[in-house]
């Protein structure tokens, strides 16, 4: 994939390079390691706070600061402190990690070998998604040849630290990307999500020890926050959302993919990089990041105060394209798959595909969430069939909001969030099916083909 | 259980990976269920008792993932995305016409037993969407017509 001008590639820089392999000769080729050589003979709370004053926000999907996060582990247990990178990229609309394991795998080893050191760190886990085996045969495969060359396992680079990295494959649930739901699949229980308090990994985490989870991306920066140093890092970006950051885009665009740019809007992503809409349409919604954020509408004006106390008045494609700037927009940034719906989609469909898709992948514990998203399923698959009720605008509404804040987990947002959003930006389309599909000019089989929920 | 002696390596080789050996329940149930096609009630007793947990601790893992399996399917695992991005852009009618061409249903075995079809849900590719897994390889930017050829291919393969 050629690199578009506009793009500013860290994590990336190499992976697409010609020539360039997953093999540790092309990473140290380039650099590889350095930072893992220089980290150990570092004092550990000096990388923590490198991480810290770097800004590093959690590339995962809640954007929490990732020093912040390493500080709260409690050092004190006397237990083992355990890492475990989370490769189980399966919020929809995202596909960067996938690009990072396979293309580049050693930067996330190496990355990961970093953030152990500094967290002292002797047992780490990758938890990879089952439907990546290939991605799961090439970190097995890296973290050998990082044996082999002493930079995994016993002694690394001589200091003494020793550290060991475990590949573990899920098995097709998209609920064990749930940092709690996630450690509960490792220790080979169903992904059934932690309450919190007082199951925070930072103290009660794996085998009720203290743990890390971070995102692939996440853990991918602590290689270039070392090699640039906590100050170059910030300079990066906008201040509060700090380094580049890897935005999938996929749907309504002439060129979907993943790109990497720190300081753009979201019209300078999706038209300039992305060339715009398909020919002869135009855009109508955007999902910014990941299928459970909050839906933007084109044409919309969103209207505030910057921290300087000066107003903004943006349209969609004057958003700056980081956390702060789609927060601001009443969205988030999420995991940075953003889907661009075009004309040709209709937005109660789209919501039944989603809908679809939550309610096969609620793990069943809360009753909101496990009765709610199959109402909301089966409300919004008689939607789109030609079975719409009058009530069921206001009935799907009632749902949501049952289920958002009264779950263990942040899925239950995950399943409000859509059928909130969609319908406060898009009544008027619900109405109308509300009115059985009234519309003359619906195109039928392009809705069912957009719900595909059977 | 009669189990090949590689996988019977890697199940060796999982458990001192983790601290508890428990952990180790999904790497071993994947190794038997590439080796049998399925986890059958044997499978889970012998699990547990090598893991020295109870029966209903595998069955649990069994039945909550939908990856993990109690009956037969097809030779070759076709799972289609139906997720938002590939519905967009097609996902539908590539899944349609795979069924079309081995004259199947949904998530059941074809009558030659050659492909069980399924739909799975984001398959973290939506950039090349419509997509779908042909057992471990994932096949990118499809349509009617590579679809069809895919069957080909898999039926050729079938022959062979
Ligand atoms: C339902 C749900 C699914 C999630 N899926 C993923 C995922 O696939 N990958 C991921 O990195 N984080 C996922 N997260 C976020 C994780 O819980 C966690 O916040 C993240 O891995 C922390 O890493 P970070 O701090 O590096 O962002 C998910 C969260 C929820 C609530
Ligand atoms: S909110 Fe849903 S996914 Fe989360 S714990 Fe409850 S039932 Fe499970
Ligand atoms: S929606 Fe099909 S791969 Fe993501």
């Amino acid at each position: 994939m050629a690199i578009h001008p506009k793009e500013q590639r860290l994590i990336l820089k190499y992976a697409d390079e010609e020539g360039y392999t997953p093999k540790i000769d092309s990473y140290m080729a380039h650099g590889g390691y350095d930072m893992l050589k220089k980290a150990v003979t570092m004092e550990p709370q000096s990388i923590i706070d490198e991480v810290k004053k770097s800004g590093l926000r959690g590339r995962g999907g809640a954007g929490f600061p990732c020093g912040v996060k390493w500080s709260f582990v409690d050092r004190k247990s006397g237990k083992p402190i355990y890492l475990i990178c989370n490769c189980d990229e399966s919020e929809p609309g995202t596909f960067k990690d996938r690009q990072i394991v396979h293309k580049d795998p050693h930067q996330l080893i190496e990355g990961m070998m970093i953030s152990c050191f500094a967290n002292n760190v002797a047992k780490a886990f990758i938890y990879i998604r089952e439907e990546m085996p290939h991605g799961a045969r090439i970190l097995d495969e890296a973290i050998l040849e990082a044996k082999e060359k002493g930079f995994v396992g016993d002694n690394v680079c001589g200091s003494g630290y020793s550290c060991d990295i475990v590949v573990h494959r899920g098995a097709a649930a998209y609920i064990c990307g749930e940092e709690t739901g996630l450690i509960e699949s490792l220790e080979g229980k169903r992904a059934n999500p932690r309450i919190k308090p007082p199951y925070f990994p930072a103290v009660l985490g794996l085998y009720n020890c203290p743990t890390i989870v971070n995102n692939v991306e996440t853990l991918c920066n602590a290689v270039h926050i070392l090699q640039m140093g906590a100050e170059g890092f910030a300079k990066i970006g906008r201040p509060n959302n700090t380094g580049t950051r890897i935005w999938c885009v996929s749907g309504g665009v002439q060129r979907p993919g993943y790109y990497e740019v720190a300081d753009v809007t979201l019209g300078e992503l999706v038209n300039d990089i992305c060339g715009g809409p398909l020919p002869g349409r135009k855009i109508k919604a955007i999902i910014p990041g990941g299928s459970s954020m909050k839906i933007l509408k084109n044409g919309e004006r969103y209207k505030g105060k910057n921290p300087d106390g000066s107003e903004y008045d943006w349209g969609l494609e004057d958003i700056p394209l980081d956390y702060d700037g789609i927060a601001a927009a009443g969205s988030m940034s999420g995991s940075g798959g953003m889907m661009v719906l075009d004309d040709s989609v209709s937005i109660p469909a789209a919501l039944a595909n989603l809908m679809a898709f939550y309610s096969h992948e609620s793990c069943g514990q809360c009753t909101p969430c496990r009765e709610g998203s199959l109402w909301l399923k089966k409300i919004t698959s008689r939607m789109v069939h030609g079975q719409a009720r009058k009530e069921d605008v206001d009935l799907m509404l009632s749902v949501a909001d049952q289920i958002a804040g009264r779950t263990i987990c942040a899925f239950g947002f995950a399943v409000a969030w859509p059928v909130q959003s969609y319908i406060a930006k898009f009544e008027e389309e619900f109405r109308e099916y509300a009115e059985q599909l009234s519309d003359p000019n619906a195109d039928r089989e392009r809705i069912k083909e957009l719900a595909c929920n059977g | 259980m009669n189990l090949k002696p590689e996988t019977l390596a890697e199940i060796e080789a999982a458990i001192p990976k983790y601290p508890d050996p428990r952990s180790a329940v999904m790497p071993l149930l994947h190794a038997i269920q590439k080796d049998q096609g399925l986890l059958t009630n044997e499978a889970a007793e012998w699990v547990a008792k090598k893991l020295g947990i109870e029966p209903i601790n595998v069955l649990s893992v069994i039945t909550f993932y939908p990856f993990f399996r109690q009956h037969k399917i097809g030779k070759r695992h076709i799972r289609v995305c139906r997720t938002l991005s590939c519905a967009m852009a097609g996902g539908a009618k590539v899944c349609d016409t795979m069924l079309k061409e081995f004259e199947t249903e949904l998530n059941e075995v074809s009558p030659d037993g050659e492909v069980t079809v399924e739909f799975a849900e984001c398959l973290a590719s939506c950039g090349s969407a419509p997509v779908m897994l042909v057992d471990e390889e994932l096949h990118e930017n499809l349509d009617v017509a590579k679809a069809k050829a895919l069957c080909e291919k898999i039926k050729a393969e079938a022959k062979a």
